[in-house]
């Protein structure tokens, strides 16, 4: 026999709720919080300075291109990542129902495989002296590419293998989205005259679109916050050109031991991420609820 | 006794482990806490076999005062040295002896706990500790490490002398031959122009010299040597900014000129992209520790035979050359400091300094100077016979770290912030004017200095 306390519903499923909300508050509340206390501290982390670590970081160069470049990177990346994904949702979509499960497995591998470790063999594809891609080029009479020593290329590559990584979740939630537009509103636009176009952005876009939102939402978030490609890849070079907010906030703060610094580093991103998902997810409500 | 010529590894190993047991046989006195258990964190060595050399040693001397000891080699390749050290420190749990780099100890010697007595004892049996090794670990008036038995490295000029002689016409073995009776007059021609002039004619060969000019270590060091040895600094003793000099104006119209000879791969080298370079045949010189040699000489022997390891080019101000002293440290949160304090005292004795200049085939160096004199392991190396002479320091050179000659805290912020690599590739690279170049060092300089 139950306890009378467990017997009631709420009560029971505040208790299953209690790992969660343990976990939520050691893997994200706790470290969270503290990053904002560090980022308050001064450089031996023995004094409290307000927020002179943030002004601080307003008045060096190297920031301000920091956050230029994570800017340009993120939304870069994530209009690439989400155009292919679109178009290879829709290839994959026509496909028979049968042979779609082998497509889906094999352009998923980008993105099941550790990024760091795919990241690898990117940079010996890429690597500055014995690039294998170059070797390529070479026996075709084409010249070598400076793919990671050169600003352009350098950030072309960190784009590229972001793109590569990424697209498949977008291909894999586009993919679901499409799923789940009934058939009929198609067959009624055919009935209707309609063309491959009309109905691509009068039935699919709309019917998606909460999908993209949240889709590109997270996308932005995880790429403007992405460390192991630009790490493995560049180390933030040449001349600190492909460094973002989370390779940066790793130089000043563990690598050049200023943790306070490093911290203010990375919450930057923090108010501009939560004003953009503020923006997304309410308009998603009340697509959502004008839909209802 | 000689580990160059004809030894496999499997003698090799088994002359060290002679080597260890005869330590072992020394008076070494053992004190009440030499008990328990031990953590090493210590640097993944790059000449392949010294590991296990030392691995040996620290466990037979554990067998022998009943520690149990446990040794973990740890790659400097990504920083992955400091950051355990980083997660360490912040944890307050890990090792209980770690390595540390010249730039680490500043930056952890809140929790590293004073060795002065380890390190009075050492200096009282053997002699001083070399004075840059000393400005690197004695801070605020306390040691915070003991000296390490190895990785302790400096950065030569590593050059293929057939290369130099058939496209340079410089005689590197005449120059700097592998005996104490150098000319005088060719050393003194040994400048950083001689050396420029001689990387244009391999550029025109198509064997060019090559340094990184990345954000990486191998980029510090190098360029610490030639700004140092045009007089030119970041930040200067009084910890004041200086980076706005003729001298630096200097060094950066010299690296425009030497960078235009150089492959442009090298604003993304790593750590080990120069050795690589080298060992593939391709380059002609870098500026190294002799682990090029090292892997050349079991992967690419013919290139192995003519690398000769030589003297850093000098400048209007002096020649320098950066050098890496390593020091073992405890963590203050260390449950065995007592054994951990004798392990200190342990590998500073010259049997095991001697054994692991031998296991590294003369890579490291020592920190004490009288360990010099125990081994002819520079001398022996080879083939070439004689191609490491001339890396242990034999001329005018005055040893620096990276961000010389500013206080240690802030040289070890000016190196691990790359601060050098990134103004010489803004100018070399990015085609930025000199003032502008120096303007942003002297912005990222502000952000060194801050406490």
């Amino acid at each position: 026999m139950l306890p009378p306390l467990l017997r009631r519903k709420p009560a029971v499923a505040v208790l299953m709720c209690v790992p969660l909300f343990g976990l939520i508050l050691g893997l994200v509340a706790y470290p969270f919080f503290h990053a904002l206390f560090l980022a308050t501290l001064n450089k031996a982390e023995t004094a409290f300075v307000g927020l002179d670590n943030f002004s601080f970081l307003f008045g060096r160069q190297t920031f301000w291109m920091v956050v230029r470049q994570s800017l340009l990177f993120a939304l870069v990346a994530v209009v690439f990542k989400a155009l292919i994904g679109l178009a290879a949702a829709h290839a994959i979509n026509t496909i028979p129902t049968k042979g779609q499960r082998k497509w889906r497995g094999m352009m998923l591998i980008p993105w099941v495989i550790p990024p760091a470790l795919s990241t690898l063999g990117w940079w010996w594809l890429f690597e500055p002296t014995y690039s294998a891609i170059n070797w390529g080029l070479t026996k075709l009479a084409v010249p070598a590419v400076p793919w990671l020593s050169d600003t352009f290329w350098a950030r072309f590559s960190i784009i590229l293998v972001n793109v590569w990584v990424g697209a498949p979740f977008f291909l894999i939630m586009y993919l679901a989205a499409l799923k789940s537009i009934p058939g009929e509103l198609y067959e009624a636009a055919e009935m209707d005259g309609a063309g491959p176009w009309q109905k691509f952005f009068y039935i699919t876009l709309p019917m998606i679109r909460n999908i993209i939102a949240i889709t590109t939402l997270f996308s932005i978030i995880v790429t403007l916050a992405n460390f192991d490609i630009v790490r493995v890849l560049t180390q933030g070079g040449p001349l600190n050109t492909t460094h973002l907010f989370a390779t940066y906030a790793f130089r000043v703060g563990i690598e050049s031991g200023d943790i306070p610094l490093g911290a203010a580093v990375s919450l930057f991103m923090f108010p501009m991420l939560a004003i953009l998902a503020f923006i997304i997810l309410r308009n998603v409500r009340r697509r959502a609820a004008s839909l209802a | 006794m000689n580990l160059m010529t004809g030894s496999t590894r499997r003698t090799f190993l088994k002359a060290a482990g002679a080597a260890a047991a005869g330590t072992l046989a020394a008076p070494y006195v053992q004190t009440a806490g030499s008990a328990g258990r031990l953590r090493l964190g210590v640097i993944d060595h790059w000449v392949p076999g010294t590991n296990e050399v030392l691995r040996q040693l620290l466990e037979r001397w554990g067998e022998a005062n009943h520690v149990e000891v446990t040794v973990d080699f740890i790659t400097t390749i990504g920083n992955k040295l400091l950051l355990t050290a980083q997660a360490e420190s912040r944890a307050g749990s890990g090792h209980d002896i770690f390595a540390l780099e010249f730039h680490m100890v500043p930056m952890f010697k809140h929790r590293l706990i004073a060795v002065d007595d380890v390190v009075d004892d050492i200096v009282a049996a053997y002699g001083p500790i070399a004075e840059l090794s000393r400005q690197a670990a004695f801070l605020d008036g306390a040691w915070r490490g003991g000296p390490s038995p190895v990785m302790n490295a400096s950065a030569a000029t590593v050059a293929r002398r057939d290369l130099f002689l058939e496209h340079a016409e410089i005689d590197l073995t005449e120059w700097f031959p592998a005996s104490d009776s150098r000319d005088p007059a060719k050393v003194d021609r040994w400048d950083w122009e001689a050396f420029g002039n001689a990387a244009a004619a391999l550029h025109a060969a198509g064997r060019p010299v090559g340094a990184a000019i990345s954000p990486v270590t191998d980029s510090s060091a190098w360029l610490a040597q030639l700004f140092a040895s045009y007089g030119a600094a970041m930040v200067n003793e009084q910890g004041e900014i200086a980076a706005d000099s003729d001298a630096v104006r200097e060094a950066l119209e010299y690296l425009t000129r030497l960078a235009e000879v150089m492959p442009d791969s090298v604003y993304a080298w790593d750590d080990a992209s120069n050795n690589r370079w080298l060992i593939s045949g391709t380059g002609s010189a870098i500026f190294n520790p002799p682990s090029a040699w090292a892997v050349a000489r079991r992967d690419s022997p013919d290139v192995a035979r003519h690398l000769w390891h030589c003297d850093v080019p000098r400048g209007p101000a002096g020649r320098f050359r950066a050098f890496n002293s390593i020091f073992w440290g405890i963590w203050d949160f260390s449950e065995n400091q007592s054994a951990a304090r004798d392990l200190l005292r342990y590998v500073a004795e010259p049997e095991v300094v001697v054994a692991m200049l031998e296991a590294s085939q003369g890579y490291d160096l020592p920190l004490i100077a009288s360990h010099y004199d125990r081994t002819t392991v520079w001398a022996d190396a080879g083939p070439p016979a004689g191609g490491l002479y001339n890396y242990a320091l034999r001329g005018d050179e005055r040893t620096l770290t990276d961000g010389y000659p500013a206080p240690p805290e802030i040289a070890a912020r000016i190196s691990l912030q790359r601060v050098v690599p990134n103004l010489v590739a803004r100018v070399t690279q990015g085609g930025e004017g000199f003032d502008d170049a120096i303007k942003w060092a002297e912005n990222e300089l502000e952000g060194v200095l801050r406490s």
